[in-house]
């Protein structure tokens, strides 16, 4: 339904095999050390699920990706592009270049745990937003790609509402469309069920499931484990800032090998 | 148990739907025009047709102070709202101080410290008699505006302090997330969140501000408040140009507020 596009604009953008490379990854609040190097690399069209208790790191190793959080040291790549960071003076990192940052964040499409929808526009206000006044498209052809979204996420009876007045789930509907209408070379998915009620979840997740099938690329945080077994390509255990254990959902579901996993796996179910 | 009907709710009747017909508002309608017309008819009013010239022209000196200066206060308070918000230290420490300095002592006070002070001040430098800006600094308006001004972006400022860190994180987060540069993300989404949040407010501000307008007349600007004390000084009249003033004002405040109202109501808001 929705073109893929293809990212010829650049030139050190063109088309790789490798849509993400992560390597590692360190990330420090204060004294607390919560990323102790982390590597990862996703080709297109992977759907990695990041697991992990509370604490492990993961949510903060997704949010580094676009660099909403500076990593302390290592280094993203993403389609071929490195972002370039520079110290900042404080035993951190930080942008060399914000432009670079800014253009490299409207190519990953975050969709956060508290939807996160701009509460004083309507739905189709948001979804537009972005390719409007980020990417300069012109309004007609950004409100026609929006519908389509929304129709697809079955929202269109619901592009004029504001998001106030919406269940959670079709808020992390609007936002997900939200988040596929700047075209995203990479989806990032934080948490995306984890403030809904339980009847809820349900509808958020076919979605996601719908898009893990046209064989998108996305990073997804989850506590979902069923979910993450059915559509993830690779599962990826994170425990205290390190990956503990990572391969294909068979494996870790159903073969664990650390007594950690083993623990984390039964203590969800 | 001996008696389970009573047990049983009564069926649940819901109130009636307001309108404007009901027997008791009749009641006020009818009051309120008894006392406007017996007003009419018992009070002197002979010496409206004369005085209607100067009644209008002091009508809109209210009326233009009142968006003027609301105006340029609210692009003052603006920043410094959003200083208090961001950083950096030293300008945030300032605009408290400021704010807190003209939100603790009196507009009147300020207005003749601008104006008996400043403005005296300025007719014993030759430089500024023999400016350009000499014919507004000899007349009385541009400190009545300046003193309303500071105090609207004091008032204001602190009221937009709250409502830009009132703003949720997770909103500007997303912001940042999609690309969007400090200037984009302030312009789209922190700025009109802000404002909508803040609009109930500034309705209370600008009606407050409109009655502060009358303390200009204490410099000698001719706004509606200082016409009518003219008209009470010749006619030696109390009642009828105070009761006329006071439904002036009255009718003004219903107005700015029924604008705003108009304005919140594009956005439909639900307890946030």
């Amino acid at each position: 339904m929705i073109e893929r596009q293809t990212f010829g604009s650049e030139g050190n953008m063109a088309e790789t095999a490798q849509a993400i490379e992560v390597r590692d990854l360190h990330k420090r609040f204060g004294p607390l050390e919560v990323l102790k190097g982390v590597s990862l690399s996703a080709k297109q069209g992977d759907v990695i699920a990041l697991i992990g208790g509370s604490g492990s790191g993961k949510s903060t190793f997704l949010r580094c990706i676009n660099m909403l959080e500076l990593p302390t040291a290592g280094s993203v790549t993403i389609h071929g592009e490195t972002i370039e960071l520079k110290k900042d003076g404080n035993g951190g990192l930080m942008p060399a270049n914000r432009r670079q940052v800014q253009r490299i964040r409207t190519k990953l499409g975050m969709v956060f745990q508290s939807f996160n929808l701009w509460q004083h526009m309507t739905v189709l206000q948001n979804v537009i937003e972005v390719p409007v006044h980020v990417l300069g498209q012109p309004r007609d052809q950004a409100i026609e790609v929006a519908e389509a979204l929304l129709r697809r996420v079955g929202l269109y009876e619901k592009r004029d509402a504001y998001p106030a007045f919406l269940s959670g789930g079709q808020q992390q509907r609007a936002a997900i469309a939200r988040a596929l209408a700047i075209q995203p070379l990479v989806m990032l998915f934080d948490e995306p069920t984890s403030a809904l009620d339980p009847e809820l979840v349900g509808e958020v997740l076919s979605v996601i499931g719908d898009l893990a099938r046209e064989k998108r690329t996305m990073i997804l945080v989850t506590h979902e484990m069923k979910f993450a077994r059915q559509v993830a390509s690779h599962v990826v255990y994170l425990h205290g800032g390190v990956i503990e254990e990572q391969g294909p959902p068979e494996q870790i579901f159903g073969d664990p090998q650390s007594e950690r996993l083993k623990k984390f796996i039964s203590s969800i179910h | 148990m001996k008696d389970e009907a009573t047990l049983v709710p009564m069926t649940y009747a819901p109130p009636k739907a307001r309108s404007l017909l009901e027997p008791h508002r009749i009641a006020l309608a009818a009051v309120f025009l008894a006392i406007l017309v017996s007003a009419a008819y018992f009070m002197r009013w002979d010496w409206l047709p004369r005085y209607q010239d100067r009644l209008i022209s002091g009508l809109w000196t209210t009326m233009l102070m009142l968006i003027s200066t609301s105006v340029v206060g609210f692009v003052f308070a603006v920043p410094l709202g959003l200083v208090q918000v961001t950083g950096p230290k030293p300008l945030a420490w300032l605009a408290n101080a400021f704010c807190t300095l003209i939100r603790g002592t009196p507009l009147l006070l300020q207005l003749w410290l601008l104006y008996y002070g400043l403005g005296s001040l300025f007719a014993q430098y030759p430089e500024i008699r023999s400016s350009w800006a000499w014919p507004y600094l000899r007349q009385a308006w541009p400190y009545g505006f300046a003193a309303l001004t500071i105090s609207f972006a004091a008032y204001e400022g602190e009221v937009m302090r709250g409502a830009f860190s009132g703003v949720p994180k997770g909103e500007l987060e997303a912001a940042r997330a999609y690309g969007m540069g400090r200037w984009t993300a302030f312009r789209r989404i922190w700025f009109p969140r802000a404002v909508y949040r803040t609009l109930p407010t500034l309705t209370g501000e600008t009606v407050l501000q409109l009655k502060s307008t009358p303390l200009v007349a204490t410099v000698t600007v001719m706004d509606l408040y200082s016409v009518i004390t003219k008209v009470r000084q010749d006619t030696l009249l109390t009642y009828e140009p105070l009761l006329l003033l006071a439904l002036i004002y009255l009718c003004l405040t219903g107005i700015l507020v029924l604008a705003f109202r108009l304005l919140e109501n594009r956005i439909p808001s639900r307890g946030n």
